[in-house]
This record gives structure tokens, sequence and C-alpha cells, in this order.
């Protein structure tokens, strides 16, 4: 059943599948109505802007107080986990975090993991390492549990099957889940999912888990859930390793209530999830359930090259909520899998690029129209906006003096392109030059070729005006 | 160099800038609040139900003398046939007492039992260590007497709310309660049954967890009307 998963797609080919997404009227019906009814549902969480807005600025600054001390509270958060019985581990990479907990399932013999919602886990591949080392690696959110089921990725990080209809569900588990009969009732596909995963929760070695927040005072890990597999995924086997990057801690518990308030509101409309779940340790003397052993993994992964530039750290103020996807007018248009990256929409426009690179990603900050609907709505107010043309020109440029290069800078960088604005700049600061070009421009104006290259994809081309502007203002 | 010291190394390499404030979540509280006094217990009480309500979660109004009887008589128009209870607790004697048919204590290591807790265990009862009335929401605290599976597993769960221990809010309850001075293994809110909306976003309760969650809110004797 648990074919191995699919590599993501190269985001270099973004625009190719783009096009294929905004031609299929299916996808586009079902990210449409999908996108309205999560835009409704956060509308009314937020009633009045001037409380919305005070607690973006609370939310933003506890972010940023905690991003200053990241080094510090990865320390302290380290040493309280260590105290309570966590092992913490820290991974620079997707091999090393993958090594990691391969090494974890190895030592005792497991031959099946059971996977709470976690995108790190998605942005490490740990699945496709895990099939490589022979485990099984099972999804249990159910959405995740469908989109693994038909050999997919998530097309949304907080509903990960948005991209599927109810038919295509019920045909899917008919096919693919030994035993289940056809049924088009939601109520019966998620009970045939639940009997399903019950047995696994069971018979599983090894629970992952992702982090919502990480609490550096008590050594505490907050999990955010509605449906309760992040719990059985925690607590049933008798191995827990809890996966994070190494942006998700604050400093003190109470600056958890404002960032969860929020992060709920805005990403499904919700005042609270069913659960949330405050992890301190494993299974202490005397305890009769909860895992004996728990792991942390904390992952880095390019997050350190973000947090190195002043602009570009806010990148890592994001809580993983989605309403910048949500509300955005080209997400909505070609879905979650045209990126082919783990985080699609705005938030994985400007997270990707230190993740994978601005070589394999440069196209990814051009998916926008910077209509600023992404930062507007943004819980934690990260400029999406401005860290998309920021991004734009570390794509096309060599780095700027006092700056840190990016993985990948310039990668976007054309000699034509280069040319035309070297060209155009000598033009335009010297008069008797730019006169000429303004004189020749408008007698030949018929030479304009009719195929002006990406102008013309969608566009009448550009053809000069019969007289140029100071000359018309002259004849006036 | 281990990846340990990488990591800190890169992080503490980096431009540390002007230091923001450090964040004045109470203050900021205060004033969500508009300067009122939090609100009195009667209309945190009927906000509670309301909140739970509308997370398909059950209130029943109980008191001290009659919860066990309420809870037997709720466990037989459930059909409930095996109840999940944990020993030594405060509440475990009037249980015993009550004559709930199938009473079952938590009373060994889950490696022992695990199938049997799976399959066979129709409901549970745990006490809770408070709620919160802005978002319908338990505040259950698991210990060696009541495991953390209890709220979990079971496709009914009764819990126990004092209303007397309902908070405004998550904060007043981490403040009040002196949460950061020491939290249990696994702390939980709860609020409602579980619950997914991933196929075609449409709500189906029972996902995971519980498929119903009743509360019995323990009120004075006028306020059961």
């Amino acid at each position: 059943m648990n074919s191995r998963p699919l590599d993501f797609v190269p985001a270099s080919e973004f625009k190719r599948r783009a096009a294929e997404a905004v031609a299929d009227q299916h996808l586009r019906k079902s990210f449409r109505g999908a996108m309205d009814f999560l835009i409704a549902k956060r509308a009314a969480q937020f009633p009045d802007p001037a409380a919305l807005e005070r607690q973006r600025v609370l939310a933003e600054q506890i972010r940023q107080y905690s991003l200053a001390r990241l080094p510090d509270l990865l320390e302290q958060l380290e040493r309280k986990l260590t105290e309570n019985g966590v092992q913490v581990h820290w991974a620079e990479n997707a091999q090393q975090a993958n090594r990691i907990i391969i090494d974890i399932a190895r030592r005792h013999a497991a031959k099946l993991m059971v996977k709470g919602k976690s995108m790190v886990s998605e942005e490490i591949e740990l699945n496709h390492a895990m099939a490589d080392a022979g485990i099984e690696a099972l999804e249990s959110d159910m959405g995740e549990y469908i989109v693994q089921l038909d050999g997919e990725k998530p097309s949304h990080i907080i509903m990960p099957a948005i991209h599927k209809t109810k038919l295509e569900i019920a045909r899917l588990f008919a096919a693919k889940v030994p035993g289940a009969a056809y049924t088009e009732s939601v109520d019966e596909l998620i009970g045939i999912g639940r009997a399903v995963l019950r047995e696994k929760f069971m018979t599983a070695g090894i629970g992952l888990s992702g982090v919502n927040f990480a609490v550096a005072e008590t050594g505490t890990l907050c999990l955010v859930e509605n449906e309760g597999n992040g719990r059985m995924c925690t607590t049933v086997p008798d191995v827990h390793i809890a996966i994070t990057g190494i942006e998700k801690v604050v400093e003190k518990l109470e600056h958890v209530p404002p960032l969860f308030g929020l992060l709920t509101r805005s990403a499904t409309g919700q005042a609270i999830t069913t659960y949330f779940n405050m992890i301190s340790g494993p299974r202490k003397a005397g305890e009769k359930d909860g895992p004996r052993e728990m792991h942390l993994v904390l992952v880095d992964n390019g997050r350190s090259q973000a947090y190195a530039d002043e602009q570009l750290r806010s990148t890592l103020q994001c809580i993983r909520c989605g309403a910048c996807m949500n509300h955005c007018p080209v997400y909505t248009r070609i879905g979650g899998h045209a990126y082919g990256t783990t985080y699609p929409g705005p938030i994985g426009e400007i997270f990707s690029p230190h993740l994978l690179g601005l070589a394999a990603t440069h196209v990814l900050p051009t998916a926008s129209s910077l209509c600023g609907a992404c930062g507007e709505v943004c819980p934690v107010r990260i400029p999406i906006p401005e860290l998309l043309i920021r991004l734009r020109g570390d794509a096309q440029h060599a780095v700027r003096p006092g700056r840190v290069a990016l993985r990948g800078q310039g990668a976007a960088r054309s000699r034509l392109v280069d040319a035309v604005w070297s060209g155009w700049a000598a033009l335009y600061s010297r008069p008797a030059l730019y006169r000429a070009f303004g004189w020749l421009a408008t007698r030949f104006r018929l030479l304009t070729p009719p195929m002006q290259s990406g102008w013309t994809v969608s566009r009448t081309p550009l053809k000069p005006a019969k007289r140029t502007l100071h000359e018309e203002m002259a004849n006036r | 160099m281990s990846a340990r010291d990488n990591i800190l190394q890169r992080l503490r390499a980096a431009p540390s800038g002007t230091p923001p404030l450090s964040p004045d979540v109470r203050a900021w509280q205060a004033l969500s609040r508009g300067g009122m006094a939090s609100a009195a217990r009667a209309a945190r009480v009927d906000l509670f139900c309301e909140k739970m309500a509308f997370w398909q979660a059950e209130v029943v109004r109980v008191t001290r003398d009659d919860w066990p009887a309420q809870l037997r008589t709720l466990c037989a128009a459930k059909g409930v046939r095996s109840l999940l209870y944990g020993e030594d607790t405060e509440q475990a004697a009037a249980l015993l007492a009550a004559g709930i048919g199938g009473l079952q204590p938590y009373d060994r290591a889950i490696d022992d039992w695990k199938q049997d807790l799976f399959e066979n265990i129709d409901a549970s009862f745990t006490s809770t260590r408070g709620g919160i009335a802005e978002t319908g929401t338990l505040i259950i605290w698991p210990d060696a007497s009541e495991p953390r599976l209890m709220s979990l597993v079971p496709p009914i769960h009764f819990a126990l709310l004092d209303a007397a221990k309902l908070y405004d809010t998550l904060l007043d309850a981490m403040i009040e309660q002196g949460w950061s001075g020491g939290l249990p293994t696994n702390a939980l809110l709860v609020s409602g049954p579980s619950k997914t909306a991933d196929i075609q976003v449409t709500l189906a309760y029972g996902a995971h967890g519980p498929r119903e969650l009743i509360v019995l809110l323990l009120v004075d004797e006028e306020q059961t009307a």
C-alpha cells in the first residue's frame, strides 16, 4: 500500500505546471471553493479589526523577540528537555535528520512508524528515506493518509487533500484499502480511515510528530490538531520522535496563547482546535502509558541562511497557518502541487529559496502579482511582498556589499537582461543621446518587431508613439 | 565540529540588530478585555456551555451529590457496557458506589492490555483540572492514576468539571494555576470530540479519538435548573 513516495518535481518547471493547472477547470473549482470557505471562516473569527491588529503586533513581537534570542533559547530548550528525559538531536540538513531518525528506528528494530502531521518531515523527504531503509512510514492525519494512499504529496500545508473531491476519495478507498466497500458518505469514509489507522497505532514501534511551538522555559513541545492522530502518535508507540525547524522555539509558556489563538483562527477559522497537546517528556516511573523514549530532532536545513540576514529573518516568524496561500490569487488558481516544493503559496515562495537555493527556486518569488493580500492576513506580520521583491533581486544580481550571498545568488541572471538595462541606463543618463533615441524610435516605429519575447505571450506588442511626449508638449 | 556547534555558531554569527522589547502578554490581555473585570461566574458558565455546544460536546449540569447517578443514567442511555476509570482519584469511591455497570480501572501499564483498551472499552471517565470559557475547553492533566489514553482511545469520554475552576481565557488558566512552575508529562486542552474536515471540507466527528465528549459540569444546587 505504501508505495515509494514521489520526489518533489523540480521548482524550475513551475511555469509549465502552472499553465497545466490553470487549464484544469476541475482543480480550479476545488481550490476556489475551498479557499473561499476558509477565507470566510477566518474573517468571521476577526470581527474587530483593531483587536486583530493588536494581537498581530503582539504576535510579531513574540516571534521577533524569540528569534533575536534564538541560539540561547535553543540551548535552554535542550537543557530543559534533557532534564525532562528527552534526547535532543541537531541536524544541519535533510540527510543528517533522516539518518538520526533511521538510526533510532533501527535501534528499536521498528518496522512501522506512524506519523502525525509534520511539514518538516515532508521537507526532508523522510518517508522516502525510511522506505529506502526498509521501514514503513505511514501518515495518519486523514488528509495526509489520503494523499499518501494515492502516491501524492500534500497540496496545502493545513488541508493536504484539498485538491481531491469526495468521489475521488471514495474510489481511492474502494481500490486501495483492503476490505473497504465503496461509499460516498464522508462519515463512512472517515470511519474506514479510523479503523485502518487505529490498528496501525496499536502495532507501530515508533510515532513521529511535528511541533507547533517549543517552549524553552519548561521544555515543552506543543502540538495543535483536531483529529487526535497526533496524540495517538505521541502516546501509543514505545518511542516518540518529534521533529521541528529550529525557528519554532519561544521563551515562555505565556507567549503561546496569543500565537495559538491566531494560528487556529487564521488557518481554519476555529477559535481553538479539538486538541492542544503539551508534551514535556516520556513516560515517568509509575505512569501507565506514554512513550518510554522520546527524542527531538532540531533541523536547520537552510533556516540559518534566512537568519543571517536581518530582512530575510522575518521569514522565520512564520507559524504555518496557511492564511497567505488561502488568500493568494495565484495559489487559488494553480493549487499547491504546481509549486513543486514542500511549502506552496507565498510562504513557500519566500522560504523555499533558503531550503533549496535560488538556482532551483528563483522562479517562485515571481509567482505573485504583489497584490499584498498575503502580508495583510499574515498573523505574525511577515512582510511577504517585500521579501518577494528582495528575493527577485537576489536571483538577478550579485550580492550587495555588506550582505552575505544567498545560496544560488544571481542564479537567474541573464546577460541579455543585464545588457538591456546597462544600455538603458547609459541612454537615460545622457540627454542628447536620449533625445536622439526618442527621435529615431518614433520615426522608425513601424520597424518594432511584432514578437517581443515574454511581453507578447499575453500582451499586444509595444510600439512607440508617432511623436515623443517632449515633441507633443513643445507643439501644444 | 558537531551539527549542534555548527548551527549555533551560524546563529551567533548573525547580526543582532536592535533587540526587540520583551512581549507583554498580560497587558495585551488586559486591553483585549476592554479594561473590564473578568466575567462573573454565571456568565462564564453560560459562555462555556455555549462554546462547548458549538464543538458538539454535550454539557450536563450536575451537583456534588447527584453526578454519579447522572453518569449512571447517561451510561445506560448510551449503551455503555464498559467504563474505564482511574483508581486512587477523588471520584473513585463515589463511582464505585453508584452502581454503574462494567466499571473497569486503568490499573495496568498499557503494554499489558493495548488491544483490549482499543477494542473493548466503550467509554471513559476522567476528572479535569479546569476549563476555559472563551473557547469551550477542558484542561486535562493526566497522571499515574488517570493516564493519557483515557481521554483519547475510548469512543465516549465523560469529563467531570468543577464550574468553580472555569477561567475566562487560556492565559488566565496558565497564570492562575502556575503551569510554568511544573507541567505533567502530557498536559492537554480538549475542545469537543475528535473531528476532521479533510474530505472536501466536510466536518466529520470521531476521526481518531472519541466520537462523543460529555462534560459533567459541577455547579451549585441553584444553578442546575
